[in-house]
């Protein structure tokens, strides 16, 4: 009962937490916040819902990213998550077209269409359905450049899938498999936490010359609103961001856990008046080391966090690097709140999400060390 | 008198279809009834096999009843699903049978219950025939304890002796089947495995992979594309370069079946499973079925097909109805025995839900590993990965004869 009720406070405070986000952080984009895209208008029932999407739009007139085309299954009608609706209509059935039911066929399709010099935007329906393409992907996406000589290479491939945990996924419809490619050298992984970072970050992993893999957070898809710009805009790649300032402890995440971590931060300020730091990591693969690293040596404790089980889980890279550089600068050891090392549960998912509660345990354990 | 009522009464029947009998004769005895009746089924098509399954199937009045029996339990526990899970009782993914049920009772009235069985996702059919009981499977849909992977599994992952699920992912599960095969194959036992897969799994490269092994090891393996026409909502000529399926295991023998036929399918298996366990080797089957839901829960199913082409098929290929009409065009059961089967089954599809509905949830105490819940909050468990154990394992023969060939 008590679990159940720290997984609905966990979700309840999502849409307060966001909406406070647009307003604040991005007031530099100025009146074009306001403005909601043109798309919105045919559809005003859901006009508001239409805003939350993770809705990739690129501009038509500048082809700065060269012909594109999307593929994947089901992305015709617009995708199981409404991703690419109105895209086919817009821009025609050879450049948004379905694929059968093959994900290693698709990655293998993408990388040969990008060597060819396509832009080519693969979509995978799930994260959890990435691993037939696995061996495309590493043995092929990220060797190219480096295996010809740089005469060939597949950096106009972009791969999305949605990703993470969403109340309902279990097994199969919930996985974060971020860590099985960060082992990977050669493409970028990236994750947003937000629809303005998602729009930045999806257009700087096309326009990036290496073949990048996007996961969309999928519980944000319906849970995150936010006044995107429409004008196109990038946010550069492998660059963290400091959402927070602080001085005592340094929480690093990314994705929907980002949300959990601000949530934390509040709690730790208002409970124990422990300052945190809270930074979003964005891409994993090459991740921003200087800006971790910076932050620790000032506040000495990191705790990272995601829900990905936890052996082998990035946080474990993380906190291997940040021993290396900042070890004497170390109040206590890096903590890692992640998921457990089992398979994604189906009833148990409340117990084994890193909630707040457990991200709270471990900085009370680190400030009392 | 009574002859004469019941003859007037099967007139009337056969006339107007429904009541009219009902009000004539109010109780029949059994001996009026044709004990067996033989039927014509539609012919297979064929691909790399010189003869086929018969054209003609007998169905007795016993085996039709229970035909009908299992079809419509599991018709009314799918809709009884489809029901809870509007009311969101049932959570998460859930993919319905409801259309495809002579493909299940088919293939498990000519398969013995030692004969193993895996399938994909769209599993509570199969996970009824091969006899687990409503509750168990409503209370596995529900998540509570007394579901048949005590609520653990859900929708996709359920399992029994000889039934290795429920698998999430498309296609997975046919290299695993190949693999259950195999083991038969070395333990000498004479049993075999039907090895299910959609239409959007027919695309799947592992497949030919597996039907590659196969046919090299002449596995006993019947794998059956269960073709209902649309892979979620990409249509299979979308999706497809060959839309024959029966004939994607190239240098495999397929037949071709009417899937809503459940004297067809039953008819195929058995030839099917007699190749097989002659030492044949492999062997493909396409059913031709359709499923009235859409692809999950969360899909209308009417975005990718027409409301029109749904209840079509309904109307002209219902199976359960196909059946029904078939026994009683022949006098092999009344219609207040229908009626009699289907409040019953009404009645325990209605217990099953009550079961599944105020059970108790799955305990996390006793079903995950007890050091799991011992760990302190902070800086995450340090445990054991979790081992899931098979329901059924295959008990390797200690005196197994290893195999001649070299290659292997």
């Amino acid at each position: 009962m008590a679990a159940a009720a720290r997984f609905f406070s966990r979700r309840a405070n999502f849409k307060l937490s966001l909406s406070a986000v647009g307003t604040g952080a991005h007031s530099s984009f100025g009146a074009a916040l306001l403005k909601p895209s043109p798309n919105c208008n045919s559809r005003t029932k859901t006009q508001r819902r239409h805003a939350a999407h993770f809705t990739f739009q690129p501009d038509p007139v500048p082809t700065q990213y060269g012909e594109w085309f999307i593929f994947g299954e089901d992305v015709a009608f617009g995708g199981v998550f409404r991703c690419t609706v109105g895209l086919r209509d817009k821009y025609g059935k050879d450049r948004v077209f379905n694929t059968p039911l093959c994900e290693q066929g698709i990655v293998g399709f993408g990388i040969g269409a990008a060597v060819a010099g396509a832009t080519a935007i693969a979509e995978i329906q799930f994260a959890d359905y990435i691993y037939p393409a696995f061996d495309q992907i590493v043995n092929e996406a990220a060797k190219y450049r480096y295996r010809s000589g740089n005469l060939f290479d597949c950096g106009s491939l972009t791969i999305r899938a949605p990703w993470g945990c969403v109340g309902h996924g279990s097994l199969y419809h919930s996985q974060s498999p971020e860590a099985f490619f960060a082992h990977c050298p050669g493409i970028k992984v990236v994750i947003p936490r937000s629809p303005v970072q998602a729009k930045g970050l999806l257009l700087s992993c096309i326009a990036d010359k290496n073949p990048c893999i996007f996961f969309e957070p999928k519980i944000l898809y319906r849970a995150a609103v936010e006044q995107v710009p429409e004008e196109p805009y990038t946010i550069p790649l492998s660059q963290a961001e400091i959402l927070q300032e602080g001085s005592d402890v340094t929480l690093v995440t990314w994705g929907t856990q980002i949300h959990v971590m601000k949530e934390v931060a509040a709690m730790a300020q208002e409970k124990l008046g422990v300052s945190c730091e809270v930074i979003d990591l964005q891409t994993i693969l090459p991740w921003d080391t200087e800006t971790i690293c910076k932050s620790v040596v000032k506040t000495g404790r990191l705790l990272i966090s995601h829900e990905a089980p936890i052996t082998g889980g990035f946080a474990a890279e993380i906190s291997s690097t940040v021993q290396e550089e900042c070890f004497l600068n170390l109040e206590a050891p890096i903590s890692r709140v992640c998921g457990y090392d089992t398979p994604f549960p189906h009833i148990f998912e409340p117990f084994y999400i890193p909630d707040k509660w457990k991200c709270f345990e471990a900085i009370k354990k680190m400030i009392n060390y | 008198m009574k002859t004469m009522l019941s003859i007037i009464s099967n007139a009337l029947c056969r006339m107007t279809g429904r009541n009219a009998g009902a009000r004539v004769v109010v109780s029949r005895s059994f001996a009026d009834f044709t004990p067996q009746a033989t039927f014509d089924i539609k012919k297979c098509d064929l691909h790399q096999l010189e003869e086929g399954p018969p054209l003609k199937a007998e169905l007795t009045r016993d085996q039709g009843l229970q035909y009908y029996r299992t079809m419509q339990t599991v018709r009314r526990m799918e809709l009884k699903a489809d029901q809870l899970y509007k009311q969101k009782i049932i959570r998460g993914f859930c993919h319905l049978y409801d259309g495809q049920e002579a493909c299940a009772a088919g293939i498990e009235a000519s398969i013995n219950p030692t004969d193993h069985l895996i399938t994909a996702y769209r599993a509570h059919g199969y996970t009824y025939t091969r006899g687990v009981s409503i509750k168990e499977i409503l209370a596995e849909l529900t998540g509570r304890k007394g579901g048949v992977a005590k609520g653990k599994g859900g929708s996709m992952h359920m399992y029994a002796p000889h039934f290795y699920g429920g698998n999430g992912i498309v296609g997975a599960q046919v290299p695993l089947g190949a693999g259950i095969a195999l083991a038969c194959q070395y333990q000498g036992n004479n049993q075999l495995c039907v090895t299910l897969y959609g239409d959007g799994a027919a695309n799947q490269g592992q497949l030919f992979e597996s039907f590659n092994m196969a046919a090299l090891w002449k596995l006993p393996c019947i794998f059956i594309c269960e073709n209902n026409k649309y892979g979620m909502g990409t249509s299979v000529e979308r999706a497809s370069a060959s839309i024959d399926y029966y004939k994607r295991g190239d240098f495999i023998p397929g037949i071709r079946v009417d899937g809503m036929d459940v004297l067809c399918v039953r008819e195929a298996t058995k030839f099917a499973a007699d190749h097989c366990r002659s030492g044949k080797g492999p062997i493909v089957m396409e059913l031709q079925t359709y499923r009235y839901h859409g692809h999950s829960m969360s899909d209308p199913g009417v975005s990718y097909r027409t409301r029109e082409e749904i209840q079509e098929v309904r109307t002209k290929s219902d199976p359960i109805s196909m059946l029904k009409e078939r026994m009683l065009s022949n006098n092999m059961a009344s219609v207040e025995e229908f009626k009699e089967i289907d409040v019953d089954i009404r009645k325990q599809v209605e217990e099953a839900a009550q079961f599944a509905t105020i059970g108790s949830r799955a305990a996390a105490g006793g079903s995950l590993q007890p050091h799991l819940l011992q760990q302190p909050a902070a800086g995450g468990p340090r445990d054991e990965p979790l081992v899931q154990t098979q329901v059924c394992q295959l008990d390797l023969n200690p005196n197994l004869q290893i195999h001649s060939d070299p290659d292997r």
